[in-house]
């Protein structure tokens, strides 16, 4: 079936590999945007790992009313370090850094990034950053521990004298650069690099988010970065941004910090969407339903992200604005519209199971039950109610755990083009299990422990009858996704070189199907016509194109070749 | 053009037939639609403030909206994985636009969006109103316990962790609270009123509570305030009015030394973070 391409004999020796430094001299030195995004890719699930085992201590603190594992700062520590590893370094780094480096330039058919030797310094400025933020562990007075949103006065040099805050600050800044020009270099690759045919409107998906990410990243982390620096000059130099005896206003900080922080949500999200699209739309066998409207609800998301910030900030009682309650609600409108397209795309398509789509499957459900519960959170009343229990912890957790659904449906679908092998089925499905199941009995009995009063951050609590089994059903949750975890790794090891995956074995849409697997230095031999939204779609089927809704097939014509 | 079955192990589905379990999926739905005759509390209780009574029908009302359409989705998801799952080599219609389908779920979600925003408003302007009231308590957040003061009465109530300090307040009337923290972001937390707001440095946080039934209620610290953040406990007393004066009366009496003390401390914003003293 598959077009075996043949290598062309002349570009043997194109191959900048064979004249450069090998090992890991080259690793050091590569501006490839798929070994740079393969390296980001180790690194992201590295932090996964390491943020996942932060997460299992906490759930086994909290096993018990006066857990005593850790204590009560290290408790601090733990939840402040889960939640800035899982962000900052996971699963942000993984959305833009790690797929969208090695697959958005293939899906467009560019042979690099646009500027590969930025691609480089994104990369090590990611982890050095991550580097100095975990470091912290290893000064004395122990790593950040005012939260992942380091909320001033907590954070100042009064309430947190220690280095670890320094540290985090240092981290941040490091990797909030690392993503900025990361976002510089996918627009301006975006925008330039296009194959001839590659129009706006035949771009994948997946590239798309994307392209509305970077745009994101370049609206909103210079502002984080500009807000660290004013923390930091507070904390060392003298200035008074933000403290009240000096004439600062400390809330400041929670508005630069949430001007980036809503945004950042969907920094996070829009590329895990776009995995998800995909990985639908092949294993449907059916193209992408409303295209187009998915693109306008790409983009409305990533308009409206950008003025809901404050509802993060109602209970603060100083931005009361009916303005940020019915923005917050409308991102409702263009998320709904995308889970209707997924569905559209599944419906009457010939639904291959593979553990991609088994994953993108559960993307589907986790994310709507935190979608559904984030609509709550955008009315002041219902927040000031569930503001700060678990049940915005339940919600969070619901949505950040469909991205990592999305993350593995990711692996499982490129893996095979990235590296030319196929991961072990089996394996997966079985991962999948315990994940998807272990997310709902992890998060489901939070949403309950959040209704029923208890607050986040809590390194012992009450006893309380009806806490009690809510968190032990949590703690169980949480070991099923640990287990999960240790599948994926064990899945990974397994299959090394087992398999070989050939160049298409999904029957996939775009460009990156048409090449090798993996694809050689600078991507391509040879591209087909890109005539639409799935190129390699249309060169393997010419008479099954896409349709509008009760328009009949053309006669099988061929047209595209 | 098969996709080249190199999937190890897992390999391409088998197919099954299922073909009459559609009954099967309709029959619980049309029960579920008999069974909503009581509007199901959905987690959250009705609690013992007239806001909180506002908020607890906000959230029926937004519950209801969203079992409705989870339930909408997830039916659609299911019945897609059951009966288009593939069963054939074959490639199915390559539909990509239905275009009044595309407005229809789009006009609809804008609709519902706009009767939340709507009851959402209607319940929050009650909720944050401050009508004029007598009955005035200053609540000061500290690292790590609670202080209030009854501005004209000499009375004065501070404790910390899990010496639970208790604030009274008469049922029946309206409260105003004077919320402020002395050094870090706190929250005032009463999970019986349905309500939490932040305590914040530099800043007055004004608001209104009217309790319709007496009773000890559970609060507490909601937002990371540092170490002790987990035991920043306080309860809340619910007394009848005459139980409120004359509990008034004999605090003020047995403390009159410490009243002289908080006279200093009653000022609103308290602009040099300082340390609390002991009990």
């Amino acid at each position: 079936m598959t077009d075996v391409l043949e290598r062309p004999a002349h570009a043997e020796g194109h191959g900048h590999e064979e004249h450069g430094p090998t090992g890991i001299l080259k690793w050091l030195t590569t501006t490839d945007h798929k070994v740079i995004g393969l390296s980001y890719t180790v690194t992201a699930v590295v932090m996964m790992v390491i943020g996942g085992a932060f997460a299992e201590i906490i759930r086994a603190q909290l096993s018990s009313p006066n857990g005593t594992l850790v204590s009560l700062a290290q408790y601090n520590e733990l939840f402040t370090m889960h939640g800035s590893v899982m962000i900052y370094l996971f699963a942000g780094p993984f959305a833009f850094g790690a797929l969208a480096n090695i697959i958005v330039p293939i899906q467009i058919g560019a042979p690099d990034m646009a500027f590969p030797r930025l691609n480089a310094l994104s990369y090590w400025l990611y982890l050095t950053g991550s580097i100095t933020m975990l470091s912290g562990f290893f000064v004395a007075g122990g790593a950040a521990n005012f939260g992942w949103v380091a909320y001033v006065p907590l954070s100042s040099s009064v309430a947190t004298p220690g280095s670890g805050a320094d540290l985090w600050i240092g981290g941040l800044l490091l990797t909030g650069f690392s993503a900025i020009f990361t976002g510089v270099n996918l627009c301006a690759t975006i925008f330039y690099l296009r194959a001839p045919g590659m129009t706006m409107f035949r771009m994948p998906i997946f590239t798309w988010n994307l392209l509305v990410t970077a745009i994101l990243i370049l609206l909103a982390f210079p502002v984080l970065t500009a807000g660290l620096i004013m923390l930091y000059a507070d904390r060392h130099f003298g200035t008074h941004i933000f403290s009240v005896a000096g004439g600062g206003v400390p809330v400041l900080w929670q508005n630069i910090f949430w001007f980036w922080g809503h945004p950042e949500v969907y920094i996070l999200a829009l590329p895990f969407f776009g995995m998800v699209t995909e990985i639908i739309a092949v294993f449907s066998k059916k193209p992408v339903f409303g295209y187009k409207g998915m693109i306008f609800a790409t983009l409305t998301i990533g308009a409206l992200s950008l003025g809901v910030w404050a509802h993060h900030m109602f209970t603060t009682g100083t931005v009361l604005l009916p303005f940020f309650s019915i923005m917050s609600l409308l991102i409702a409108v263009p998320t709904g519209i995308k889970m209707f397209n997924w569905v559209g795309t599944m419906w009457r398509g010939q639904i291959w199971f593979s553990t991609a789509m088994l994953m993108a499957i559960g993307f589907l459900v986790t994310f709507l039950v935190g979608g559904l519960t984030g609509i709550y959170l955008a009315s002041p009343p219902l927040d000031f109610f569930t503001h700060d229990t678990y049940f915005v912890v339940a919600h969070f957790h619901s949505v950040v755990m469909a991205l990592v659904l999305g993350a593995m449906g990711g692996l499982y679908y490129w893996g095979p083009k990235i590296t030319g092998y196929m991961l072990n089925e089996r394996i997966g499905k079985a991962q999948f299990w315990f994940l998807f199941v272990g997310t709902q009995v992890f998060t489901l009995p939070m949403y309950l422990l959040g209704l029923r009063g208890m607050p986040r951050r809590m390194a012992v609590y009450p006893k309380h009858p009806s806490w009690q089994y809510l968190n032990d059903w949590a703690t169980v949750g949480a070991v099923l996704i640990g287990i999960s975890t240790i599948l994926f790794v064990v899945n990974v090891v397994y299959s090394w070189k087992r398999y070989p995956a050939g160049d298409n074995p999904w029957d996939g849409h775009t460009l990156e199907w048409f090449t090798t697997s993996p694809p050689p230095h600078h991507n391509f031999y040879r591209l087909p016509p890109i005539r639409s939204e799935r190129p390699t779609w249309d060169y393997n089927h010419p008479e099954h194109k896409a349709l509008e809704h009760g328009h009949r097939e053309p006669a099988a014509e061929g047209s595209a070749k | 053009m098969e996709p080249s079955a190199l999937s190890p192990q897992g390999g391409p589905e088998r197919p099954r037939r299922r073909g009459r379990l559609r009954t099967l999926l309709v029959l619980p739905l049309a029960a579920l639609a008999l069974a909503g005759c009581t509007v199901p509390r959905f987690g959250a209780s009705p609690g013992a403030t007239t806001s909180s009574k506002s908020v607890f029908h906000l959230w029926q009302g937004f519950s209801i909206g969203a079992v409705v359409i989870g339930t909408l989705v997830v039916v659609l998801i299911v019945w897609s994985v059951i009966f288009h799952r593939r069963r054939s080599g074959a490639i199915p219609r390559q539909t990509q636009y239905h275009i009044p389908l595309e407005l229809t779920y789009t006009i609809i979600p804008i609709l519902i969006v706009l009767g939340l925003f709507a009851a959402t408003m209607v319940v929050e302007n009650k909720e944050v109103a401050n009508p004029k009231t007598s009955v005035v308590i200053d609540v000061n957040a500290f690292q790590w316990g609670w202080k209030f003061t009854y501005p004209g009465h000499g009375v004065v109530v501070v404790g910390q962790t899990t010496q639970d300090p208790t604030m009274v307040m008469p049922v029946d009337e309206n409260v105003r609270i004077n919320l402020t923290s002395s050094d870090v972001v706190h929250g005032f937390y009463v999970h019986a009123f349905n309500f939490s707001r932040y305590a914040l440095p530099g800043v007055l946080n004004q608001f209104t509570l009217r309790a319709t039934s007496t009773g000890l209620f559970n609060g507490q610290c909601t937002q990371l305030c540092g170490l002790y953040h987990s035991l920043m406990f306080f309860r809340v007393r619910v007394v009848t009015a005459g139980q409120y004066q004359s509990w008034l009366t004999s605090q003020a009496n047995a403390a009159a030394a410490q009243a002289a003390q908080s006279a200093t401390s009653q000022q609103i914003s308290s602009i040099v973070p300082t340390k609390p003293t002991k009990g």
